[in-house]
Order: structure tokens, then sequence, then C-alpha cells
């Protein structure tokens, strides 16, 4: 396919959408406060108002403003200045709003565009979110979907593509922060042969969604995103390993595949040239450490879902034995912008190690919460007070959670950190896939360590020793620490094991198990000391 | 040189650890120069456990509220205390009983499930003492000093063990001889 | 033969190139404690018993997983590796329920042996005694004793790799998990059952045993799972 064709059938999709579209979010948060029903009425509405032929309801994904949903966005394209958002929308509301756009007062709650919420966001992997209907390929191509792949195969070698994603200095999205670049160069220098490309969904911090919310709002992305990958190493099949506890994001990437097959997007010569690359799905059973690449491979396979040692490495060793290509749906994300708006673009935002933006989802004890994107070195301050508008009920904040049940809480008065990689595990904690959980005063620290090491000791596939049996030793330590029957001896106990678990698993599950605890040693040391008891008697 | 006050207890335990001890023979005669025994099952007719005592060997895990009790006591009032025997150090066969569950599964399963002619639960408050929910070694419910394995320590082992004690010193507890479980 | 030098707790090594640290440890008759490993089967590096400190890599590296490399200076028996290992087999006495004076395996087992070796007369850890760990002796001539099982499965590997009958295999996880047999069947009813016995021959405790034993009467014929691998990978067939 010419790139004119290409270009002509975006025209087309783009004609299709009329004047006024009516953005109603159906991601899995403002499903749960009842959208479906919601955009129902919307269509109702335009219906009754015979305002058909102009305004368009469009079923779109998440918006990001998910503890306000659901979210009803009005965007007139003659228009830009008629740009309305609405909160907490119900269905008795939707013909208020209609009736808005001929200009009668509208009883939905109007919500603020400019909020720091959404001005400080920059958004590369959401550009789409909450703009386009995630189950249309056309709605994708409207918005220039595709290009970057169709640019790849036709303007640029894999070697060049390679090198475009490692001048932009990408790295892991999944919680690493390995460089891109460096791991497709593995697998693109491996000898030719099968090789695969697999795409991480199997997102399971707790608190996290950011993977889910793309899936939702934006698969074609991803499935971009695979195709440049699988071009750009060599290999023609690839797997998204998605967990089976997103409904909504597998049957919305089933529904994007089955449409990129139809358009020859993907498949056997995708737009007409000798490249081939197809996509499976492939849903994982609900284990947290297959997001561990060596255990998902396994899984993917058919196999127990457990990690084995490194080397060899996926990108040598991986799925049947071949090279594989592992990224997170984060990561993916961002491929398709760089290869058309270029390395140095991408390499322009961020910090000096840390490029592009990053996703979060911030949670916990915020006013408004949700799934922000923001540009690397935003400080931490920035996200929780100005965008989360800080703690409920004037509270104060007394640490944020970053990295899941591998990071760590980076105390209040570390909050002018900015967020890039090497200052988020300099202060003891870690970028992670995304996490953010904030926590205000009246959070014991012992008990967030216990939670997380809960999660850990239920989580360890029970492979390797240290993490089967320490994480449980250390949890039931915790457990002692919050009854208030432990002692200083069983104190230094934790701290045995806390250093023995992490130089000793085989695993990054169990390797970072003991990071909430000894993140909040560091800087919450009083609150264990105030709960040991005396030291058992003795002459 | 004072003679040093030694001690032994029996807890939840066959008493084999005991008999073990008595197969020291003529060692014991030896031992009898350097120790006054102030307590012991084996050794002794004391009724109260003394104040001030040296070396205490105890043997057993800790299974019911007298363990309990006189597992406190003898800590307050001993210099060091030795688990003596696997069912200290680790709480070996009585601990099988925790495989149950707690105390009422296991009496359940014993005196009901398990039983013949008088199905009932024993109950004697005061006389018989009641059962502790898990039974535990010596060691998680108070301090020990030294651990001395074996099911039993070999007679050997135990002269080997205490001896250098008797001079003030620590025994060597490395290798199969002193260290085997079992 | 490509040959690789190495030192080994400050001895000189060649081996083969392509060796692993553990198979140039045992050449050079320096002693790593192991667990999961068996001779003749493929190795997991689950146990962790075996991590060695090599100079300038800063993380543990399981000697029986990590090839050699031409002058890697290895060290097997550090301060710090001599706490690990004694936390490791402590951990394991704390999570299951060994009662070695009743155990078929007592003066047998490798379990045993290893809290001997890293010095362990207690352990620190607080006792599990999980109650779920089940006894399953419906198979004609062996039985299973969980409590016993310290999950290194060895078993599993034997049956699958060398018997070929994949029996045994992984269920649950973290604390609560489990060898099986079968689909998580009863032992006498999974067909796939050769009784050939490797899964008896390979367990380093007294988790899998032949009925009829009793306590430390229990014996293995290890040799016969490597005669069997030599056999087929050598083509040497006298024992």
């Amino acid at each position: 396919m010419e790139w004119a064709e290409l270009q002509e059938w975006a025209d087309q999709a783009r004609q299709k959408r009329k004047n006024i579209r009516v953005y109603c979010c159906t991601s899995t948060g403002c499903q749960a406060s009842n959208s479906p029903a919601v955009k129902k009425a919307m269509d109702k509405a335009v219906k009754e108002a015979n305002l058909g032929t102009e305004v368009q309801v469009v079923s779109v994904g998440c918006m990001g403003f998910c503890g306000q949903g659901p979210i009803v966005e009005v965007e007139n394209s003659q228009d830009p200045n008629h740009y309305r958002l609405y909160e907490q929308v119900t269905p008795e509301q939707a013909p208020s709003i209609i009736k808005g756009l001929q200009g009668e007062i509208v009883t939905a709650t109007p919500g603020n565009p400019n909020h720091p919420f959404f001005a400080h966001q920059l958004q590369i992997v959401r550009e789409h979110s909450g703009q386009i209907d995630p189950e249309s390929i056309e709605e994708y191509l409207a918005v220039g979907g595709y290009q970057g792949l169709h640019h790849s195969l036709f303007e640029m070698s894999p070697e060049e593509v390679v090198q475009e994603i490692t001048r932009s200095g990408l790295r892991g999205r999944g919680g690493a922060g390995f460089p891109t670049g460096l791991k497709w160069s593995t697998v693109a220098k491996m000898p030719p042969g099968q090789k695969y490309v697999i795409c991480n969904a199997d997102e399971g911090d707790p608190g996290a969604f950011m993977d889910r919310s793309v899936l939702e709002s934006d698969p074609h992305r991803i499935i971009e995103g695979m195709a440049i990958a699988g071009y750009a190493v060599g290999a023609d099949h690839g797997y998204i390993y998605v967990r089976a506890e997103y409904p909504l994001a597998i049957s919305r990437l089933e529904k994007a595949i089955k449409q990129a097959k139809r358009n020859n997007v993907l498949g056997t010569q995708i737009f007409g040239s000798a490249i081939n690359f197809s996509v499976e799905i492939r849903v994982g059973a609900g284990a947290f450490v297959c997001g561990e690449e060596t255990a998902l491979i396994a899984s993917v396979s058919g196999g127990r879902g457990v990690p084995r040692p490194r080397p060899p490495y996926p990108a040598v060793v991986g799925l049947y034995g071949k090279p594989t290509l592992i990224n997170n749906v984060e990561t993916l994300g961002n491929i398709a912008p760089i290869i058309t708006k270029g390395a140095d673009w991408y390499a322009s935002i961020g910090t000096g190690k840390s490029k592009g933006t990053k996703i979060f989802s911030l949670t916990g004890n915020v006013i408004y919460n949700g799934l922000i994107e923001v540009p690397m070195g935003i400080t931490l301050r920035e996200i929780v007070e100005e965008m989360g508008g800080g703690v409920p009920n004037g509270g104060q904040v007394k640490a944020v959670q970053t990295g899941g049940p591998s990071g760590g809480c980076i105390p209040a008065d570390q909050l002018d950190i900015s967020v890039d990689y090497e200052s988020l595990s300099a202060a003891g904690s870690m970028m992670g896939s995304g996490g953010m959980v904030v926590m205000d005063q009246d959070t014991s620290m012992v008990g967030v360590a216990k939670y997380y090491m809960e999660f850990c000791q239920e989580e360890s596939c029970g492979k390797c020793i240290p993490c089967r049996a320490g994480t449980v030793q250390m949890y039931d330590l915790l457990k002692k620490l919050l009854a208030e029957e432990a002692t200083a001896a069983d104190l230094a106990q934790l701290q045995e094991l806390c250093d023995m678990v992490k130089a000793t698993s085989l695993c990054g599950l169990g390797q970072t198990s003991p990071n909430p605890v000894l993140s909040t040693l560091r800087y919450f040391e009083s609150e264990y000391q105030d709960l040991l008891q005396p030291a058992m008697s003795k002459v | 040189m004072d003679k040093i006050k030694f001690a032994t207890i029996w807890l939840a335990g066959c008493s084999g650890c005991h008999m073990s001890f008595l197969d020291l023979d003529e060692w014991l005669i030896e031992l009898a120069q350097h120790v006054d025994v102030v307590y012991s099952p084996v050794g002794s007719d004391y009724k109260d456990y003394p104040d001030g005592v040296d070396v205490c060997l105890v043997e057993g895990a800790v299974a019911n509220e007298d363990n309990l009790e006189l597992i406190r006591e003898v800590r307050d009032k001993t210099k060091l205390l030795v688990s003596f025997g696997d069912c200290a150090v680790t709480a070996n066969v009585p601990a099988m009983r925790n495989l149950q569950g707690k105390t009422d599964d296991t009496l359940q399963r014993c005196y009901l499930e398990l039983g013949d002619d008088s199905r009932q639960l024993p109950h004697a408050p005061g006389i018989v003492p009641e059962l502790l929910d898990r039974v535990r070694p010596v060691h998680e419910v108070v301090s020990v000093d030294l651990f001395l394995p074996g099911c039993p320590p070999s007679a050997e082992r135990i002269q080997n063990a205490i001896a250098p004690l008797l001079e003030a010193k620590n025994p060597d507890m490395t290798g199969r001889e002193m260290l085997k479980f079992g | 033969m490509a040959v690789t030098t190495l030192t080994i707790d400050e001895v000189d090594v060649a081996v083969e190139a392509g060796s692993t640290i553990l198979q140039a440890s045992q050449e050079a008759e320096i002693r790593i404690p192991v667990l999961c490993h068996l001779e003749g089967v493929s190795d997991v590096g689950a146990c962790r018993l075996c991590l060695v400190e090599v100079e300038g890599i800063n993380k543990l590296l399981p000697a029986c997983v990590t090839e050699v490399s031409e002058e890697m200076k290895v060290h097997t028996n550090t301060p710090r590796l001599q706490e690990y290992r004694k936390m490791i087999v402590e951990m394991l006495f704390a999570e299951g329920n060994h009662v070695c004076a009743i155990c078929v395996a007592n003066e047998n087992c490798e379990l045993q042996d290893l809290a001997v070796e890293v010095g362990m007369d207690h352990t620190r850890f607080s006792y599990r005694f999980p109650t779920d760990r089940d006894v399953d002796v419906s198979h004609e001539r062996f039985g299973i004793d969980r409590n016993r099982c310290v999950l290194c499965t060895r078993c599993v590997r034997v049956c699958d790799e060398i018997e070929g009958a994949h029996v045994w295999d992984v269920a649950e996880r973290g604390e609560v998990c489990k060898v099986v047999t079968g689909l998580n069947q009863p032992w006498g009813e999974v067909d796939a059952c050769t009784a050939c016995g490797k899964c008896v021959d390979a367990c380093p405790t007294g988790a899998i045993f032949r009925k009829g034993v009793t306590v430390a009467e229990m014996e293995r014929d290890r040799a016969k799972l490597e005669f069997l691998v030599t056999a087929r990978e050598k083509k040497e067939w006298t024992r």
C-alpha cells in the first residue's frame, strides 16, 4: 500500500466523524459507575433532539479522571472554544447535556479542563485515550494510526528502527527501566530464524491500572507498536499476555486484532510488503509472578508460570527456546509516536537518563485520583499536591508509595524529588510499573509494609526457598509487630530476613519483596520501635 | 572451687533424654564432684526449683500450662539454660499434635473420634494442667543459651556438651556427632 | 575440547568450557551444598544453597546453572554465604513438619545432613506447623508424606526427564505449594505411574518412601539414576 493510499484511508475515516462529538467513557472505571447507561441515554437524547446528522456520541476509553466518573466530554470541531467536560454524569442528565448544545442550561456537573490534573499532563501514550472509539480501527486511522508502522516498513530498515528507538532513550515501563533499544538490538542481532515479540500486559501491582486503561482505550496503538517491534527484530509472531481479570481489555484487543487482520495491517504481506506479523492473545490465570518475563514465557508456552534463572535472557533463549522480545504495554505504546515524530523529539522530553513520559495511577488519600501521564522529571509534589489536590479534608501527606510491592515509600519531606528512574531508586523506592498511592498522617507505615508483604507471600510461586519461606516469616514478624508482641530481637530478625531474601531469591518478586519494609524502616523506623515490647525474661 | 548448682527439668517429652543422661554411667560420679544437683526428676528429691541455679538441662517441649509456668520460673532462676534434646529444640514428637489443629481438635480426635468405651473429654481443672493451643520449642517461649539436639542426644554428646561448662567454657557444637537431629 | 580456567576459593581449576561452576567445583573437590540439584536431571536453581560470590559481580550466582568463564574468581564459602545457607536450612525446618526421630530417612537424609553441614543447632524462625500437608499411601508400593517435602522438585524432574511419565508436578503457590501426582489425584489412581520408584530414589528427605520401611530404614539407589542417564547419553550399558 502506498503512503497516499493510507492517507486517503485516514481522510475517509475522518470524514465519517461528525462536527460535534460527545465522548462517553466506557472504560472499566466509569463502567463501574454506570457509564454504559449514560452512553445509552446520550444516544437517545440525540435522537430525540433530532441532532443525528451533526452530533455523534462516541464510546471512548479512559479520560483519566476516574475518581469523578462517569466522565462526558463534548467537542465541536467547528468551534474549538466549545469544549465541555462533565463529571459524575447520570443517565438522567443526558438530555440536558444534549440540549446544552443548543444553548439550554445543563444540569450536569461541569468539570474544569484547565485543572492541574489535566494541565500538568503530557500525553504521548494516552494521546488518543478518551478521544477515539477503541473498538473501531477507522477511528484509530483518523488520528494517524498505523502511519508509524507504514513508515517503518517502507522508509526504514530494521536496523534504523532499532537505532531510532535506541536514540529516543526510551526505557522499559514495566518497572526496571531497562533501555528498550538495547533489548531490541539484542534480539535483532540473534541469528535469523523464528523469533517472537511478547507484550507483557500482566499488570498485577495492587492499585495499578495503567496498562489496563491503555489497552481498553487504544488497543491498536499497542498492536502497531508490536508490529513495528516485530519488523525491527525479525519476528513474525507476537503474543499479548493479558490477565484474565481484564475482560474488557481482552475483548477490545480481540476486536482490534480482527480489524487489523481484515485491513491487512496484521497477517501476511502487511500493507503489501514482504513482511508478515500476526498477534495472538494469551490470557493469564491470575498469578502476579507471571509479570516476570521468564515466568510469563513459561505460561505462554503452556507450562506452570514459574521463573527460571537468567541468564540466558529471553532475548537469547525465550519462548519455545527462541529469541524473544518482551516489552510492557506502555513501552509499546511509545513506539509509534517515536517513529512518526522522531527520536530527537522524544529525547527532548524528560530528564537526562529518563526520557519521555510515564503513566501513573494516582490513588489513595488524595482528592483527585485517576490516571495521569506526566513528563519525566516532574516533582512528586506537583503530582500529589497540585494534580491530586492533596489529602482530602485538610489532611497531611505522610508518604507516597511508588512501585507497588517491589517499590517503597517516599516520605513527605522528600516530595520535591524529581520523578525519574534514578531519583526514585536513590530514595529507596522505584518507578515500577506506575502505581502511586498517597498516604495521609493516619497511615501506619508498619501496616503498609505488612500489606505488601502479605501480597508477596501469597503471590510467591513457591519455587525458591528464600521467597517462599522468607516472605512468610517476614509477614509473621510484621503481624507480630502490629500485635505489639515483638521484641527488638524480632525486629533484628526482620532486617536479617530482608537482607537475605533480597540477596538470594531467584526472581524479581522475591528480590524486591523486602523493599516496602526496608523503605519504611529507613524513613519511619520510630514507628517500628514504638511497637516493640521488652525482651523475654532472662537473668 | 565452689560446686556449680546443676538442675534438670522434664517438660513434654518421653524422658528419653534423661535416660540418656543416666547412660553417662561412671562419668556421673565425676560430674558429682563438680555439681550440686539442686533439682532434677532423676537426681534429687527437691520439690521447689531453687534460686541461683547455674546450669539447667531442659528436656521436652512446652505443651501445657504447667510446662509454661515451670519454664518461666526456671528461666528466671537459672543462669545458663540448655535446650536438652529434640523436643526442647524443635518441639519434635509432642508437636505432632499441632498438625491436628488447636487443643480442642486434638482432644476431640483422641478422646471422642478414636476413643473406645467411654468417650468423654477429660476435664479436671486445677488437677490436670490445661493443654496449650500449640506445642512449642523452649526457645520460642523463653531465651535459651545452649542447644543440645538429638532424640535423644547420646551420652557421649551430653558429656561433650556439659563437660566444658563445668570449666566455664563453651562447648564446640559442630559436626555430626554434636548436631544431628533425630 | 576448549578449556576454561578459573579460580574457586583461590584454587586454580581448568574445566571444559561450558561447564557450570558446580561442575568445576566438583572437579576441584570443593564442596558446595546443594538440595534441588540431582545428577542426571536438569537444574532449576531453586534451593539457592549453591549460591556463590563471583568477583566483579554484585549478585550472588547459583553455581548449578552458572557457566564458568575465563579468569572467573569464585568464592564458595564466605561468611555471608554461610549465614544465608544456614538461614535457608533453618527456614526449611520451620516451614514443614520435620520430625527426624520418627522419619524413615533418619540417618539417610540430605536435609538432616545439610543441617549438620551449616551448623544448625536450632531454627531461629518460628515453626509454622502447617496442618494441610497430607499423607498419601494409596499407591501399592510407595507413599508420600508431604509434611517432609522440601519442594526440591527432584521427583518431578526424574519422572519427567528419566522415566518419561510426568506423574509428578507442582500445584498451588507460595507456602501452600505441593507436589501432586497426576491431576492432583491419589497416587494410586494415576495410570501413568509405572511404579519405577525413581522418585523414591531421588527424594532427598523421607517424603517419598517405600511402603514397609520404618524409622531410619530408608535406602536409596542414586547410582541407578546416574546409570540410566549415562547409558542413554553415552551408550554405556554396564553398571
